[in-house]
């Protein structure tokens, strides 16, 4: 079965990756060693949200188990652009598979500071916003905001030829609104759905259980909302789809593509089975095949009746 | 300022995560324990814990449990190739209660080792020439793989255990055998009536507790408790933690405890043996 897809401009030998902060590849290294970069299980890496200053993370508790799923509120936990591109930028950069680096700022500015540098990284192939952080200047979370989202696109836009990805959240009434203001602002692809909010609340002793206070749902849980979103932003716009949202098997992953994403990523289910990317690759090809489709390709130019 | 760990040599996973069988369960006191027969997995160093979920039925009717759970190593035996694992189980959930009701010819997904292991006594402190270890509950399972490992390099090992009840320290006899423990009881049905923590403290006060390195895994107030005596006396001290944890492999960023001068470490990639002296708390989640 021929995977190999092309994003943005990216040849790709398939079409599963990684969401963002769900595959440190550099720890997995310290717990696999070299195996793990040999059978590597995406066919492009993202990296977890860099932002400008150092972020130690949320206190804990930081995970909460639910009914097929999971909330985490983990806090962005990461060393900083300077320290990112001075030391794991270039280890990311050298995996056998295409690069893509996640950012998240407060400000126009701050997303220009981090675009810029990690544009610059010889190896760095496409760029994701992470959009889910309130603007310091409208106090207006720019990814819940379509105008905000334009505004930011075309204030990034002509900073780098690399392909940019706007990720959406699912908390909004509609997300294809927000999808609209990525394309009109320039983005060259949307990915989503970021984690849906959701509380935590530990009965014992009557209080929210997560050290932040809340977080974000992730895991086959969120699924079906995931494939209604990705359906309605395919439907709004023309820019090709990273879809995502409790893909844990080649079957999900080919609801996904049949939705209209073009291609798709692997969070949750990581944590399951490190290797569950190449599970899901193994997976999708199988389930083309039972479906009659004689390609990837086949089944991202289908259309749903 | 505390020394950052040496070099990393711990026993590496194999990529992803296999089926093993299970080759013998039974009821151990008030825990489980239960063997995995392992034929790809390297030998564990002590403190090394594995990420365990069954084949069958681990979604269970109320969708739970969903992620594998964290599960330290309590006996090895075998040779890499044909490992038997054995693992003490305490029923506190959905996830550790099916483990707890597999039975020989089941499946379980394993993937590990994972985390680093205990350092030698002569590592913790050039002066310590033998080892106390501490176990509280279900945290005798890594004690009883460190004793043994270092029992069989000769170094002097004294261990004190403690338990709520008689019933829940059934595992030790099948753990520890007939080598010399100290136990405490928390309702003094036997033993020494109180915790476990008044053993070790009874222990440093005497003479022969200088050149000793004490070695701990137990409920995380236990933890804190022995962290703070050993910082006291000054003696070096490693704590097997424990934590939520979603992954074990550093993906998931769940398992963050307070770092001594500010910041989180994984538990899971810089743990779960970390120097009392390295962390602002055991207590994990309960410290706030």
């Amino acid at each position: 079965m021929d995977l190999s897809t092309e994003f943005c401009g990216i040849a790709l030998d398939g079409p599963v990756l990684n969401g963002s902060g769900t595959f440190d590849v550099l720890a997995a290294r310290r717990a696999f060693g070299d195996a793990v970069i040999e059978q590597f299980p995406f066919s492009a890496f993202v990296s977890k949200t860099i932002t400008g200053p150092a972020r130690a993370g949320n206190p804990p508790h930081r995970l909460w188990e639910t009914p097929a799923g999971m909330i985490n509120s983990i806090g962005l936990p990461n060393p900083g652009l300077e320290r990112f591109v001075a030391g794991d930028l270039l280890e990311l950069a050298a995996l056998p598979v295409p690069l893509i680096v996640s950012v998240m700022a407060d400000s126009a500015d701050g997303f220009a500071e981090l675009v810029a540098a990690v544009a610059a990284v010889e190896g760095v192939r496409g760029i994701e916003l992470n959009v889910s952080c309130p603007n310091v200047h409208s106090g207006l979370i720019v990814g819940e905001q379509p105008a905000e989202t334009e505004a930011l696109m075309l204030a990034l836009r002509d900073l780098t030829s690399l392909p940019i990805i706007v990720k959406l959240t699912p908390n909004v009434a509609n997300p294809a609104e927000v999808a609209r203001g990525a394309e009109s602002g320039g983005a060259d692809a949307v990915s989503l759905i970021n984690t849906v909010k959701a509380a935590a609340i530990d009965p014992d002793h009557s209080r929210t259980w997560l050290g932040a206070g809340a977080g974000g749902l992730s895991g086959p849980a969120v699924r079906p909302v995931a494939l209604a979103q990705v359906r309605a932003v395919a439907d709004a716009v023309s820019l090709p789809i990273v879809g995502m949202g409790g893909i844990s098997d080649g079957e999900s992953a080919l609801e996904f593509v049949l939705a209209g994403a073009r291609v798709v990523a692997v969070g949750t289910e990581s944590f399951r089975d490190p290797a569950a990317g190449t599970a899901v690759r193994n997976g999708l090809a199988a389930a083309l095949e039972r479906r009659g489709f004689r390609s990837l390709a086949e089944a991202q130019a289908s259309t749903l009746s | 300022m505390p020394a950052e760990p040496a070099a990393d040599d711990r026993p590496l996973a194999p990529f992803g995560r296999r089926q093993c069988g299970v080759a013998s369960a039974g009821n151990d006191g008030g825990y489980r324990l239960f063997t995995l027969t392992d034929e790809q997995g390297p030998r564990p160093a002590p403190g090394q814990f594995y990420m365990l979920a069954s084949v069958s039925e681990w979604l269970g009717d109320s969708g739970r449990p969903y992620l594998p759970r964290a599960i330290s190593v309590a006996r090895v035996l075998g040779e890499a190739g044909s490992l038997r694992l054995e693992f003490l189980i305490d029923r506190i959930g959905p996830g550790t209660d099916r483990l707890a009701a597999l039975t020989p010819g089941d499946r379980c997904w394993v993937a590990g080792p994972f985390g680093n292991g205990f350092s030698s006594p002569k590592q913790l402190s050039p002066e310590a020439v033998g080892a106390i270890l501490v176990g509280g509950g279900i945290g005798i399972a890594p004690m009883a793989v460190l004793r043994r490992h270092l029992v069989s390099r000769g170094v002097p090992t004294r261990t004190l255990l403690g338990f709520r009840d008689r019933q829940h320290s059934g595992a030790v006899e099948t753990l520890f055998g007939c080598e010399e423990t100290r136990l405490a009881f928390e309702d003094g049905s036997s033993g020494h009536r109180g915790y476990v923590t008044d053993l070790l403290g009874r222990v440093l006060e005497g003479d022969d507790a200088s050149g000793a390195a004490v070695y701990s895994c137990g409920p995380p107030a236990m933890l804190e408790a022995v962290r703070l005596m050993c910082a006291d006396l000054g003696v070096p001290v490693e704590l097997a933690l424990e934590s939520p944890m979603a992954c074990g492999f550093g993906a998931c960023f769940g398992c963050a405890v307070p770092k001594a001068d500010g910041g989180y470490l994984r538990l899971c990639v810089d743990g779960p043996v970390l120097r009392g002296d390295r962390i602002a708390t055991a207590m994990g989640g309960e410290a706030a």
